[in-house]
């Protein structure tokens, strides 16, 4: 009895410890951007004299494309988004309930698009932007990430657990296909439909790779592109690349903690499934 | 029209837009890499002759290669593991305790759904060097020497490999955790009534159950290292992949193969080869482990 | 209703014209520039000054980040989708002339003589190819040697009196290191940055000080692979490695740290003036280099503007004006004024001769000497790596010289072959 006290009291106090280092570089992230040039470069851990000096010169003033940043990353996520619960939902529900030749087949095709790896593509997409001429567009940002192999998979499992009778019925009613989609089908997944919104929207605000290639006017980075050009010919401005790493994280930890269930079920069922 | 003709052609109605996406940006696309990968395409040049597999054998002979193949086999041969076994540590740990699970489950998410950029930003904050450097500033509280961290060649992958390892925590963390809470409480109450110890518990029980939720992480994960890029390039002076190209993975390679020295068709090869190596990975794993997932099952 | 409705057909037509023969009437053209904010906040001021000179034509300016400006550059010129007049550093002109991404100045407007009289040599010499001159610039820079007052103070030193020669270089920086406790550098008495203007310092200053020529006449040979060139490495490296006065990327790199004022004495170019003035309760001063046997040399460079090749008709005029506007005497001194670059022109520079800061600068062109890049970045990171491997993996000085000579030969023969 004693040896199962200990044991669990060791492991609260090692899951302690780990809190500590998860939690850490974020806390200290926050304190930096309180300090000005001069505080941090100071050997202290909390600010001699805090102020919001950089939250200002980051969201406020008119120099700054921390706004149009942040603006493009909220468009980007979220047409991708919209459009991949759409066309994700409607694949999967079509390789779930219909037969039609060649639907294993196509499946399968679907499935191993997750094998081929970005860093292979981003050359011809490249090549694809500029011949479309879609080199500093939302477009040419938004375009690979419009329908996800993943979240086909995903819905696909759920669609699977739909009665066929509440189709066929619906179909007895006289509702074209498309209209039992939309008004039957979707409305019985949304669980799955808000994990996967979710999921694409936090995984699409943090893409880096392709908007760094494609977005080449500063106005049009995305904001983990803007951050990353923060430190440049001019020096590194530590306090402002601080802030400017704390507000960009700020959306996504509210969606955190809105959606927390959403999101550790989303995870755990990423792994269970597959 | 028969029923199921009319339901096929419905399908095919609704499978149509997202296959010509499918094919368009994902198909297509490989299939115009492997055929560039055969010519001399550049950005600052017009040419574009066929020359076989010259790219593929200037990339496999240029040491800058080579060096980057390694660190990326060094990021996934060491961070997958530890990775893993961290997590599957973490997730045996929270399964113990009762209060906070929530609280702690959430605590370790926090890197994974943040932004790499930021995250890699605020490590190379922390890693800086004295006077500036909060984690050196701590070694010499303690009395500790200070470490270069991100400037040294020998230390800088790992420093890098640290970070990715710490984001990648709290999403395995929360699978295990996950996978561990499925096992049925008969099946250990029985195994514990029968005088089985906690260890046995374990390795005869838990693990073994949890094979396949492992097989899956390891590849997921294995794959994510074999492709780090954001990390590399946002930790490393200038995005050079340095000092002295101690951190440079493929997928930084091939960008700066790309983008930096525009030698469009080179990149495509080596995208190519780092492609097929991680096609090699993950297959080798599946081998491996499958065998071990089914031999369990008996 | 009818009648309504054909009225405002009408309209629309009428509008649509107008507006089609008012487009017309206005040429837009397009300035591509590397984003650094006093160039860009002055050439927004010089557009608005050209474009209320030459009412119908418009110029918009779109600036790119540094380690990208390149990747923008061979991704849209070959496309057809470049600007007209582009800004690019004279170090790439022979990377920008093979790839054709620039067309000749006509020689109605820069003749030869207009460039002989209005321009230093040297820059008349780097934007000279086959013939064809192909660039022009509005400023130029030279490197210099800046200080911390205050640091000198406090370290017993005459904040007016600043090294003269490499030894008291050396010596000085040895007296404005800090270090904490456990022995680790926490003021550097000289930034050791070769991935700054450090490469530059090496390759065109301390070679020459130390007997050696980086490069031949052609400047398409390896030079420095001697003796002599050892010796400078040598005394660049003791540096760091024996007096410990500073190493790359402290405080991440020398900017940051002398603005942190944790640098005493930094060497960079005249284009940092107007950042570092933008620091309050920065004390600091510039002064020549340091010489070293009597010998004084210095590495100049320019930011220049071309006309991208393809750009035709009234797009061309327009562009020909701007590029005469910008580079014109009063752009000149505006950009000295609020940038810190140095006037291309000697006359116009040689009239500031008087202010202490500028005429630091100045005095450094009388013996610079300017290399011609066939690969600014790789040949940058050459250095680099060089440092990188005698100070981080003990490699011998002459050793990781011949083959970083060797290396850089090689970058050169190819970009000629």
């Amino acid at each position: 009895m004693i040896e199962r006290r200990m044991t669990t009291i060791g492991a609260y106090l090692i899951l302690i410890v780990l809190s500590v280092t998860m939690i850490f570089p974020f806390l200290w992230m926050v304190l930096s951007s309180f300090k000005d040039a001069t505080q941090i470069f100071q050997s202290r851990i909390f600010p001699s004299h805090p102020t919001l000096d950089n939250y200002r010169t980051i969201l406020l003033s008119g120099s700054s494309r921390f706004p149009q940043w942040f603006l493009n990353s909220a468009i980007v996520a979220t047409c991708t988004t919209v459009s991949v619960l759409f066309f994700d939902s409607l694949l999967g529900y079509t390789l779930a309930k219909f037969s039609f030749p060649g639907k294993k087949l196509i499946f399968l095709l679907v499935i191993s698009t997750l094998m081929i790896p970005t860093e292979m593509l981003v050359i011809p997409w490249y090549a694809l932007s500029r011949a479309m001429k879609w080199g500093n567009t939302y477009w040419g940002i938004m375009f690979p990430g419009m329908i996800s192999a993943f979240g086909v998979f995903l819905m696909r499992q759920f669609m699977t657990t739909i009665p066929n009778d509440l189709l066929d019925a619906a179909r007895i009613d006289g509702m074209g296909e498309l209209n039992i989609f939309i008004r039957v089908v979707l409305p019985l997944v949304t669980p799955a439909l808000a994990t996967l919104a979710i999921f694409n929207f936090i995984g699409n605000w943090n893409a880096f790779l392709w908007p760094l290639i494609v977005a080449s006017k500063p106005k049009m980075f995305t904001l983990p592109v803007g951050l990353a050009n923060f430190s440049g010919e001019a020096g590194s401005d530590w306090h402002l690349i601080m802030t400017g790493a704390t507000v960009s994280m700020i959306p996504l930890v509210i969606i955190f903690i809105i959606f927390q269930k959403q999101i550790v079920r989303g995870i755990a069922m990423t792994g269970l499934k597959g | 029209m028969t029923l199921a003709k009319k339901r096929a052609m419905t399908a095919y109605v609704f499978l149509a837009l997202p296959l010509v996406f499918f094919v368009g940006v994902r198909f297509g696309p490989m299939l115009y890499a492997m055929g560039r990968s055969l010519t001399d395409w550049s950005l600052l040049r017009k040419t574009n002759q066929f020359i076989g597999l010259d790219n593929f054998t200037a990339v496999l002979s240029d040491g800058v290669f080579l060096k980057s193949l390694g660190n990326t086999l060094t990021y996934a041969l060491v961070g997958a593991p530890i990775v893993i076994g961290l997590s599957l540590g973490i997730a045996l740990l929270l399964n113990r305790v009762i209060h906070a699970r929530g609280l702690f489950r959430l605590i370790y998410i926090l890197p994974y759904i943040t932004p790499i950029v930021a995250v890699s930003w605020v490590w190379r904050w922390m890693y800086q060097s004295p006077p500036l450097g909060i984690l050196n500033a701590l070694f010499s509280a303690l009395g500790l020497p200070a470490r270069d961290f991100l400037l040294s060649p020998k230390e800088a992958l790992y420093s890098i490999l640290a970070v990715n390892i710490w984001v990648e925590l709290g999403y395995c963390t929360t699978v295990f955790l996950a996978g561990i809470q499925t096992i049925p409480m008969d099946c250990i109450e029985a195994a514990k009534i029968d005088g089985a110890t906690d260890g046995q518990v374990l390795f005869r029980i838990i693990l073994p159950l949890l094979m396949p939720i492992t097989l899956f992480l390891m590849i997921m994960q294995g794959i994510q290292f074999l492709r780090i890029f954001t990390p590399v390039y946002n930790m490393s002076s200038q995005a050079m992949g340095g000092p002295l190209d101690s951190t440079k993975s493929a997928a930084l390679y091939i960008y700066q193969m790309a983008f930096t020295k525009f030698e469009m068709g080179r990149a495509a090869a080596a995208s190519l080869i780092l492609f097929a190596l991680i096609m090699a990975v993950t297959l080798l794993q599946l081998r491996l482990f499958d065998k071990r997932a089914t031999g369990q099952e008996q | 209703m009818k009648r309504f409705g054909v009225i405002g057909l009408v309209l629309i037509v009428l509008l649509v014209v107008a507006a089609q023969a008012a487009s017309a009437q206005t040429v837009t053209i397009t300035y591509w520039q590397y984003f650094y904010q006093s160039k860009v906040d002055l050439m927004t001021d010089l557009i608005k000054q050209f474009e209320a000179k030459n009412p119908g034509i418009k110029v918009e300016q779109v600036t790119f980040p540094y380690e990208s400006y390149n990747q923008k550059v061979a991704a849209s010129i070959p496309a057809g989708e470049g600007p007209e007049i582009i800004n690019l550093y004279s170090g790439w002109l022979p990377m920008y002339v093979k790839a054709a991404y620039l067309q000749p100045l006509p020689k109605t407007v820069f003749s030869d003589s207009y460039m002989k009289s209005t321009y230093y040599p040297f820059v008349v010499d780097a934007v000279n190819f086959g013939g064809k001159l192909y660039a022009a610039p509005t400023a130029v820079r030279t490197l210099a040697l800046i200080w911390n007052k205050k640091l000198f103070r406090e370290a017993g030193l005459d904040p007016e009196k600043p090294p003269v020669t490499l030894d008291d270089l050396a010596a000085y920086a040895k007296k404005l290191s800090k270090y904490d406790a456990q022995g680790n550098l926490i003021q550097a008495g000289l930034t050791m940055q070769p991935n700054g203007q450090g490469h530059n310092w090496i390759r065109d200053v301390l070679f020459r000080q130390f007997g050696v020529a980086p490069y031949d006449a052609t400047g398409r040979k390896v030079t420095y692979a001697t003796p002599q060139g050892v010796a400078a490495l040598q005394w660049y490296m003791d540096r760091i490695t024996k007096d410990k006065v500073g190493y790359p990327n402290f405080t991440t790199d020398d900017v940051t740290a002398f603005k942190a004022q944790k640098a005493a004495m930094t060497i960079d170019g005249s284009f940092r003036i107007a950042t570092l003035k933008a620091v309050t309760d920065l004390d600091w001063g510039a002064a020549e280099l340091p010489s070293n046997k009597g010998i004084q040399s210095n590495f100049a460079s320019f930011w220049t503007h071309g006309i991208v090749a393809g750009v035709s008709g009234k797009k061309l005029d327009a562009s020909i004006k701007f590029l005469q506007f910008i580079t014109s005497p009063e752009a000149m001194e505006q950009w000295l004024a609020r940038v810190g670059e140095l006037p291309a022109n000697p006359k116009i520079a040689a009239a500031h001769k008087d202010d202490p800061i500028v005429s630091v600068f100045m005095k450094g062109l009388a013996y610079a000497h300017a290399t011609a890049f066939v690969d600014e970045a790789g040949q940058r990171n050459l250095f680099v790596d060089m440092v990188d491997e005698i100070n981080l993996k003990g490699a011998k000085v002459d050793d990781v010289l011949k083959r970083t000579a060797a290396q850089e030969q090689k970058l050169i023969d190819d970009f000629w072959k």
